[in-house]
């Protein structure tokens, strides 16, 4: 591939939430500014920018990952999903959604798209996670409203369910 | 908090990637997994002219156990290396370090190499290299050559890396069996930078202990294998021994304190695992 002209924008082809996008990007747009500003979703929150904070966690193939930290250049060809593909409808919620409403796991929600993702991939790749699992998912994140107690609970009870609809007759 | 605008090259071979390199002297840098450097370029503390994203590289994602030493390619992400099968078996030490290491959410895009070119005085897997006694393969367009990674390691954030360099991949010596390791972390969060990290093997040649966070690079002290209630005075010289950092998350004197605390634990666990 040729070398990419820093003055330039230059196409980048994806797969965003199960669809293929071409986006145009300066090489030194963020993946977090590209899909904000280029693309227009906004569900990805951007906090601290160097990636302590993890608001801005996305998943890319399949993996939860700092937006921030990474570069729009850098996910070509990847398969990235963000806090937009988790509800299966307008009016509805995933089941860890749900659970976060339901056990009061955000308040000001800032930083809840990042959580949900991380916690999301978590619960695919193990529906068995436990506290201990979950705990250590949530270290990447820093939330100021909730004391992470309330988001564990969610996050449990949203594991159980998962594990109760695939197993049904445990 | 964005970067500074430079070119980006994906090259489709090393000599690509080489080549560009030498090319753009000392302005070109290698991004990998950039967990590390992109921070530098959102905060511009980095300002290269030219990136050069070797992720495309299939010759460097290699994990490969050869004799006694297991090499780790440019291209190989933290989170592969804590999930390779032989991982507790053949890097122990390792093992212990990883759950230390960044975030589940860093390790799945960091690399390796990214880590030990990065040489933050504080990081887990400089750390791990330097106390494991491991080695550095780097390359330029001209040549090859191998140093060890306490050669490698030279300051603050600086290494042996010369201009149009990159680093290839590291080495680290397999465990030997009856050998004993362990691996301790003190941080405000778990995941964050150590305020000091201290990694320690016990073998038949004696005690090796590396620590991280107190100097501006990690260090590694070779002991003699000692008694229990030895291991105080020989810390204490150890603590004193380094040039330890005073900043805004630690006093130098609480730094040596660790040293002295973490490091009794460390070395005793080691041994304890040997034993």
């Amino acid at each position: 591939m040729p070398r990419m002209n820093a003055a330039q924008r230059h196409g980048v082809e994806f797969t965003l939430n199960g669809r293929k996008v071409r986006a145009e990007a300066e090489n030194r747009m963020l993946l977090s500014d590209l899909l904000r500003h280029e693309i227009g979703l906004t569900g990805t929150h951007v906090g601290c920018e160097h990636g302590v904070c993890g608001a801005c966690t996305v998943q890319i193939d399949g993996k939860p990952a700092r937006a921030c930290l990474t570069l729009a250049q850098q996910v070509r060809g990847s398969d990235v999903r963000t806090v937009e593909a988790l509800a299966p409808g307008p009016a509805e919620l995933s089941p860890l959604q749900a659970a976060f409403r339901r056990h009061h796991g955000l308040q000001c929600g800032f930083c809840t798209p990042g959580i949900l993702m991380s916690l999301d991939a978590l619960l695919r790749e193990r529906p068995e996670a436990g506290r201990e699992d979950i705990r250590e998912h949530l270290s990447g994140h820093l939330c100021r409203c909730t004391g992470y107690a309330t988001i564990v609970e969610a996050a449990l009870a949203a594991a159980e369910e998962q594990w109760k609809e695939e197993t049904p007759n445990a | 908090m964005k970067p500074a605008s430079f070119d980006f090259l994906c090259p489709d071979t090393l000599d690509e990637a080489l080549s560009a390199l030498a090319e753009a002297g000392g302005d070109g840098r290698i991004i990998a997994g950039g967990q590390s450097l992109v921070p530098m370029l959102n905060m511009r503390l980095a300002r290269p002219a030219l990136l050069v994203d070797i992720m495309r590289l299939e010759a460097l994602r290699r994990i490969e156990t050869s004799g006694d030493e297991i090499t780790i390619g440019a291209g190989v992400r933290q989170a592969e290396l804590e999930a390779w099968a032989n991982l507790s078996r053949d890097l122990p030490l390792l093992a212990a370090a990883f759950p230390w290491l960044g975030h589940v959410q860093t390790r799945a895009r960091g690399t390796v190499c990214g880590s030990v070119a990065h040489a933050d005085p504080s990081a887990e897997l400089p750390l791990s290299l330097v106390t494991l006694g491991g080695a550095v393969s780097l390359r330029s367009r001209k040549q090859k050559r191998k140093v060890t990674a306490d050669d490698f390691f030279i300051g603050m954030m600086a290494t042996d890396l010369a201009e149009g360099e990159m680093i290839e991949a590291v080495h680290f010596p397999k465990a030997r069996p009856g050998s004993g390791y362990a691996f301790r972390e003190v941080g405000r969060r778990h995941g964050d930078f150590a305020i000091v990290a201290c990694a320690a093997v016990a073998d038949d040649k004696g005690l090796r202990l590396g620590i991280a966070g107190v100097d501006d690079r990690p260090r590694v002290f070779a002991l003699p294998a000692l008694d229990d209630d030895q291991f105080d005075d020989a810390l204490n010289d150890i603590a004193w021994s380094l040039n330890a950092r005073e900043d805004i998350h630690a006093s130098a004197r609480y730094r040596r304190e660790l040293v002295r605390n973490l490091g009794r634990e460390t070395l005793r666990e080691a041994s304890r695992c040997r034993a």
